[in-house]
């Protein structure tokens, strides 16, 4: 886990490109603005999320947004 | 640098993989921007939540939620298009410790499910059903359905949903709340993350409802279909925000959670042993009183039809217990439905000396045939060399045949002869048995004796029993003079 990239946002997203479908829902809902859809295409043919790699601050309305179960997981700072 | 833990990520009671095809495995099969997975992930959620998944049968329909076992390690049973809250509501009543989800969209909840959700609901069922509406036949390719928005353009209103030819947009909820059993009912949407996390709370507290044992409960979520809509994720969520929430207001439309009493706990079931009591039933013989298997090699294939209250049922169920009584293997097979009201009847019988593999008779080796139409519907069908019994003084030409040997008597007359035309079936069992020998007389009456009630009946038949073998002997007598 790649948290030492960290530094001192409050969260982190680890999408998964293979699962993701490239449908732009977590981008449209996140408050931050630190989500965007690759320029890449997934095995699939889908452009995957991709996270900015600062700012997050582990909300989780992306999360809720997503509607694949398992593609976004979000990490937030304890405490 | 701060410590990071998970906050969020993919449900325990989702299969890490699915396996409904060899690729995509970690994929469902909704379309991009799709509701279902949303609000899948919302149900996922609160199972783990309240820690249930174990007691949790998800009921599926057919439609985009069909696949409901491929993503969820809970109990899953996938039912007949509409059908969910019947199945949910026997999953619930056989097993009241379960907590029983259907989950099921528009098409089929609103349209051909309409009757098993509204009388499910108006039984205040321990149910919970998340009804997930995007007023489209998704999964089919984008028919009307009684939820479509007026105006709307789609394969079967090419025009756009004309309210006179097509009706309104039809609003679940509201039909629901006017009912008095459901307990809680709401509809969300999923517009926005908001909107989403307002529908999560929904979804907790109608699956807690239940868990509580408090009654029926049911979300109704307003939910995207890109594909169908033809539009993009974030065009279809404003849609969901912007217009179908405009017709289909959210909120919550019944909530008597705070002082709902929880059903009182079912009776428990009578134990298997109590059965016989309970059903009035005689006691079972003793072993020693049962018949020995028979040893002659037989396989009679007996199909009996008349008109409904000519006794033809009574005739198939005399001889069954007969046969059980002579040591057989029997079945006895009666054709209910409208011939019950004074049209045809037929019912089909097994003796065999080997265990019986299926009731139904297709190609019989006896047929009875108490009236014409259905000697008509049913010699085509017999054996070749096979036995026919006719009620009547002769076979009409038409339907005799050379390859079968056929008898008729008109059964019902000589029945009248020994007091009552209504023993004509007992006739026919006389000269059956007389023709055939199928059966010894004794077990027969025995078997008479226990299956006719009461005394008078008893007697007549014994009459009508021995009038029939009579009328066979001389009729087979004069065959053979015939012959000769």
């Amino acid at each position: 886990m790649p948290v030492t990239a960290m530094r001192e946002d409050r969260g982190f997203i680890e999408v998964n490109a293979q699962e993701c479908k490239g449908c732009g829902l977590c981008v449209e809902a996140c408050v931050q603005k630190v989500l965007h859809l690759s320029a890449h295409l997934n095995h699939y043919g889908y452009h995957p999320a991709e996270y900015d790699g600062r700012g997050c601050n582990g909300c989780g309305l992306c999360f809720y947004a997503c509607p694949e179960p398992g593609a976004l997981k979000i990490f937030k700072a304890v405490a | 640098m701060p410590e990071l833990k998970v906050t969020h990520q993919k449900a325990e009671c989702l299969y890490d993989s699915y396996e409904r095809k060899g690729e995509l495995t970690h994929q469902t099969h909704y379309c991009p921007g799709c509701g279902h997975g949303i609000t899948m992930k919302l149900l996922a959620e609160t199972i783990d939540e309240l820690g249930i998944r174990d007691r949790v049968i998800m009921v599926s329909p057919v439609g985009c939620s069909v696949f409901l076992y491929y993503y969820f390690d809970t109990g899953n049973v996938q039912v007949a298009h509409g059908r969910a809250p019947a199945v949910a509501t026997g999953l619930k009543r056989a097993r009241p410790d379960s907590i029983v989800i259907s989950y099921q969209g528009d098409g089929d909840l609103a349209a051909i499910g309409s009757a098993e959700i509204l009388h499910a609901a108006n039984r205040g069922e321990l149910i919970t059903c998340i009804f997930a509406n995007n007023a489209i036949y998704g999964m089919t390719g984008g028919q009307m359905a009684p939820t479509t928005l007026l105006g709307k353009k789609t394969t079967t209103t090419p025009f756009g949903r004309d309210k006179i030819k097509d009706g309104y947009p039809l609003h679940i909820s509201e039909v629901m709340s006017s009912l008095d059993a459901p307990v809680f009912v709401e509809r969300v949407a999923l517009g926005n993350t908001k909107q989403i996390l307002a529908a999560k709370k929904a979804i907790r507290k109608a699956v807690e409802s239940q868990v509580k044992g408090l009654g029926f409960s049911l979300v109704e979520v307003l939910s995207p279909c890109p594909t169908i809509w033809k539009q993009d994720p974030v065009e279809a969520q404003r849609f969901v925000r912007e217009v179908m929430a405009d017709i289909y207001p959210l909120g919550n439309k019944r909530d008597r959670t705070a002082d709902a009493e929880p059903h009182p706990a079912p009776a428990p079931e009578p134990a298997l042993s109590e059965l016989p009591a309970i059903l009035k039933l005689p006691k079972e013989p003793a072993p020693a009183d049962a018949a020995p298997p028979n040893p002659r090699e037989v396989d009679y294939r007996i199909k009996i039809a008349g008109f409904g209250g000519q006794g033809v049922l009574l005739l198939g169920q005399l001889l069954a217990e007969a046969g059980m009584d002579d040591g057989l293997a029997v079945s006895w097979l009666p054709s209910y439905g409208p011939e019950m009201r004074s049209g045809t009847s037929n019912c089909h019988v097994r003796l065999n000396n080997r265990p019986v593999d299926s009731p139904v008779v297709t190609r019989s080796n006896i047929l009875i045939a108490l009236n014409e139409p259905s000697l008509q519907k049913f010699v085509s069908l017999a054996e070749p060399g096979s036995l026919v019994l006719y009620n009547g003084d002769s076979i009409p030409a038409e339907f005799r045949r050379e390859d079968l040997t056929m008898h008729a008597l008109p059964f019902f007359e000589l029945a009248d002869e020994v007091g009552t035309a209504k023993a004509g079936n007992v006739v026919v069992l006389g000269a059956l048995l007389e023709v055939t020998g199928l059966l010894p007389d004794e077990t027969v009456d025995r078997a008479m004796a226990r299956v006719v009630k009461g005394e008078k009946w008893l007697e007549i038949d014994r009459k009508a029993l021995s009038r029939g073998k009579q009328a066979m002997a001389a009729s087979l007598g004069k065959e053979a003079a015939c012959h000769v």
